[in-house]
C-alpha cells in the first residue's frame, strides 16, 4: 500500500486531489446543485443562457441549470466508470486466476479468448454489441463494457500467479492439502493485489471515457438521465449558438480522467516493484 | 559472406512472417465467430429484427433463406463463412443492397482520414519528442510533454469540438463539419483530432527512447569527434531511437479504429465509422456487422503490416519469432 513515497510523488498528489474534488462533487451534487437539473423553469424561461452568478455554467436549450447538470452527470459517469471496473475485475480476477493457476489446456483455451476480444477495436466493438439490444440505454453500456473490460486484468493477475505459483508459500499449501480455492484467493490473489490496482485504476477513466463516447453518440444513457457524454451530445447541437454547453461537461469530464490517468501512473510508480527505481 | 548473410535474413523474415500469418488463423476464426454469434444472437428471432412489424413476409422468408435460420448454427456458421470469402456481407436492411457495396463507398474517406490522422502523429509527434528531449527538465520540455499528456487524456470527441469551437466558429479559418468533395481545408481539423491521441504517445515514446539511445556509446563517441549536437541528435541518435516509435504506430493503428466513429461523427465525416453509428440507430444489423467486421480485419491486418515493418528495420525480431 502507499508508502510515505506517496506524499512526495507529485503525480500521484495531483491526481488524488482531482479525483478527491470529483468524488466530493459527486457525492454531494443533492446538496451542491442549487436547481434541479431537470427543471425546465429553473432559468425561469431563460433558454441558452450565458454563464452568470445565478447560473455559474449557463443554461442549457431547455433552461435547465448546466452546473446542477454536470454536477448529477459527473455521478452518473463516476459511478458507471468505477462500477464497470469493479464487475470487469471480478470476472478478469477469476480468468487470470483459473487460467495462471491450472495452466496447460485451461490456460490456452482462456488466453485464447482474451485475445480475441483484445484483437478488437474495443469501442468499435462495443457498438456492435449494443446493437443487439431492441433499444440503446446506460444498462446497455454497462453489460457491454463489462463484457469487453476484464481481459486487462485477467492478463495482469495470470501474469502475477504463473510467477507466484512455484514459490516456496504455495507449495507447501499445495504439500499441505490446502483446497485450489484457498489457495488462489489466500496466496496468490492477495500478491497480486498492487498490479491489479494500477491496471483497475487507469481502467476506470477507460470506462469513463468509452461511457460517454457512447453517449455521446446517441447509444448510452438516453433522457433524462444525464452523464457527461450525454451532455455533450447536447452540446454538439449548439456549438455555434451557445459553445459553454459543450465546454463545462467536456473540461469536467477531462479533469476527472486526467485526475485518475495521473492517479494510476503515480500507483504504479509506488506498489508495482518492476517500475521502482 | 555479406551475401549468404543477406539470404539468410531473408529466409529468416519469411519463416517469422509465416509465424505470424498462422497465428493470425485463431484470431480471425475467433473475430468471424464473434460477429457471427452477435448476428445470430440478434436475428434469432427474425422478428426482433429491425424489420419488426412492418416486414412482409417475403423478406423474412428470403432473411431465413439467406442465413440458413431454419438449419444448426454450424451449418450457418459455415455458410455465412463461404458467403463472407466471396465478399458477400449481406444486404443492407434499410438500401436494400449489398452490404459490401455501401461499405465500399464509405471507405476511401475513413482510409484519408486515417492516413491524414498517422501523418499528423507522425510528424508533429517526433518533432515534439525530438525537440523535448534536447534540455530534458527544461521549460519547453514540459510544455511539450505537458501538452502530450493532454492529448493522452482528452476524449477525441470532446477535442473535435473544441477544435471545430476555436478554428471553425470563432476564428473562422476552417470549415465546421463536411467532407467538401474532398478539399484539404475539410480534412484539417479532423485528422488533428483523431491524430491527437496518437501525437501525444508517439511524443512519449520519441523523447524516452531518444533520451535512451543518447546514452549509448556510439552518440558519445559521436560527440567525442566533436560534431554538434544537431548532427549528434538529428542523425545519429534520432534514427535508432525510431526504432521503438514504430511500434507504438502499431498500437496506435486501434485508436485510429476506435476514435473514427466519434470523429467521423462529430465532423460529418461520411466514413464507415459514422456509417456503423447510423446503422445502430436504426438497428439495420447487416451493415452494423459488416462495419464491425471490416474494422476487425482493418485492424488485424494493420498489426501484421508493422510486424513486418518490424521484421525489416530491427533484425533483432527476426530471431525472437522463431
Amino acid at each position: 500500500m502507499p508508502r510515505p513515497d506517496a506524499l512526495r510523488h507529485r503525480g500521484f498528489l495531483a491526481g488524488a486531489a482531482l479525483f478527491a474534488v470529483f468524488a466530493a462533487a459527486s457525492l454531494g451534487a443533492p446538496w451542491l446543485a442549487a436547481h434541479d437539473p431537470l427543471d425546465v423553469a429553473a432559468g425561469a424561461g431563460a433558454t441558452l443562457e450565458r454563464p452568470s452568478a445565478a447560473h455559474p455554467f449557463g443554461t442549457d436549450v431547455l433552461g435547465r441549470d448546466l452546473f446542477s447538470r454536470v454536477l448529477w452527470g459527473g455521478r452518473v459517469s463516476l459511478a458507471v466508470g468505477i462500477g464497470v471496473e469493479a464487475l470487469a475485475a471480478l470476472l478478469g480476477c477469476a480468468v487470470g486466476l483459473v487460467a495462471g493457476y491450472y495452466g496447460g489446456i485451461v490456460d490456452a483455451a482462456l488466453m485464447r479468448i482474451t485475445d480475441v476480444v483484445m484483437a478488437f477495436p474495443s469501442l468499435v466493438l462495443a457498438i456492435g454489441l449494443i446493437a443487439v439490444f431492441e433499444r440503446p440505454g446506460l444498462d446497455k453500456v454497462i453489460f457491454v463494457l463489462v463484457a469487453l473490460g476484464w481481459t486487462t486484468i485477467a492478463r495482469v493477475v495470470r501474469g502475477a500467479v504463473l510467477a507466484l505459483k512455484t514459490r516456496e508459500h504455495v507449495l507447501a499449501a499445495r504439500a499441505l492439502g490446502v483446497s485450489n480455492l484457498a489457495i488462489m484467493t489466500r496466496h496468490l490473489l492477495p500478491n497480486a493485489l498492487g498490479s491489479l490496482l494500477v491496471a483497475a485504476t487507469i481502467g476506470v477513466g477507460g470506462n469513463m471515457v468509452a461511457e460517454a463516447g457512447l453517449s455521446f453518440l446517441g447509444l448510452g444513457a438516453q433522457s433524462p438521465t444525464i452523464s457527461w457524454g450525454a451532455l455533450l451530445a447536447d452540446g454538439q447541437s449548439f456549438l455555434a449558438s451557445a459553445p459553454w454547453v459543450a465546454v463545462f461537461p467536456g473540461v469536467a469530464l477531462l479533469l476527472a480522467v486526467l485526475g485518475i490517468n495521473l492517479l494510476g501512473d503515480g500507483l504504479r510508480d509506488l506498489l508495482d516493484p518492476r517500475f521502482r527505481e | 559472406m555479406r551475401r549468404s548473410e543477406g539470404s539468410g535474413s531473408i529466409a529468416d523474415i519469411g519463416r517469422a512472417l509465416l509465424g505470424r500469418l498462422l497465428a493470425l488463423g485463431p484470431v480471425l476464426f475467433g473475430i468471424t465467430l464473434l460477429v457471427f454469434l452477435l448476428n445470430a444472437i440478434a436475428l434469432g428471432d427474425p422478428a426482433r429484427a429491425a424489420m419488426g412489424q412492418r416486414a412482409d413476409p417475403e423478406a423474412l422468408e428470403r432473411l431465413r433463406r439467406d442465413y440458413a435460420l431454419d438449419r444448426p448454427l454450424a451449418v450457418q456458421y459455415v455458410t455465412w463463412i463461404g458467403r463472407l470469402a466471396r465478399g458477400d456481407l449481406g444486404t443492407s436492411f434499410r438500401e436494400q443492397r449489398a452490404v459490401a457495396e455501401v461499405i465500399a463507398e464509405r471507405l476511401p474517406a475513413t482510409v484519408r482520414l486515417a492516413f491524414a490522422a498517422t501523418l499528423v502523429a507522425v510528424v508533429l509527434g517526433v518533432a515534439a519528442g525530438a525537440l523535448a528531449a534536447v534540455r530534458p527538465g527544461s521549460a519547453l520540455d514540459h510544455a511539450l510533454m505537458g501538452a502530450a499528456v493532454l492529448g493522452i487524456s482528452t476524449p477525441v470527441f470532446w477535442l473535435g469540438m473544441m477544435l471545430a469551437l476555436v478554428f471553425a466558429v470563432t476564428l473562422g479559418w476552417l470549415p465546421v463539419s463536411g467532407y467538401g468533395g474532398g478539399s484539404l481545408r475539410h480534412l484539417v481539423l479532423p485528422a488533428l483530432t483523431l491524430g491527437a491521441l496518437h501525437t501525444g504517445t508517439v511524443a512519449r515514446m520519441t523523447r524516452s527512447s531518444l533520451l535512451e539511445v543518447v546514452r549509448q556509446d556510439y552518440v558519445q563517441t559521436a560527440r567525442g569527434k566533436g560534431l554538434p549536437e544537431r548532427i549528434v541528435l538529428g542523425k545519429h541518435a534520432l534514427r535508432n531511437a525510431l526504432i521503438p516509435v514504430v511500434t507504438v504506430i502499431g498500437i496506435g493503428l486501434a485508436d485510429l479504429l476506435v476514435g473514427a466513429p466519434l470523429t467521423e461523427t462529430v465532423f460529418a465525416w461520411p466514413g464507415v465509422g459514422r456509417l456503423l453509428v447510423a446503422a445502430v440507430g436504426q438497428r439495420d444489423l447487416p451493415v452494423v456487422m459488416g462495419a464491425v467486421l471490416v474494422f476487425a480485419l482493418v485492424y488485424v491486418l494493420g498489426n501484421l503490416l508493422v510486424d513486418l515493418a518490424y521484421l525489416v528495420i530491427d533484425p533483432r525480431t527476426r530471431r525472437a519469432a522463431t
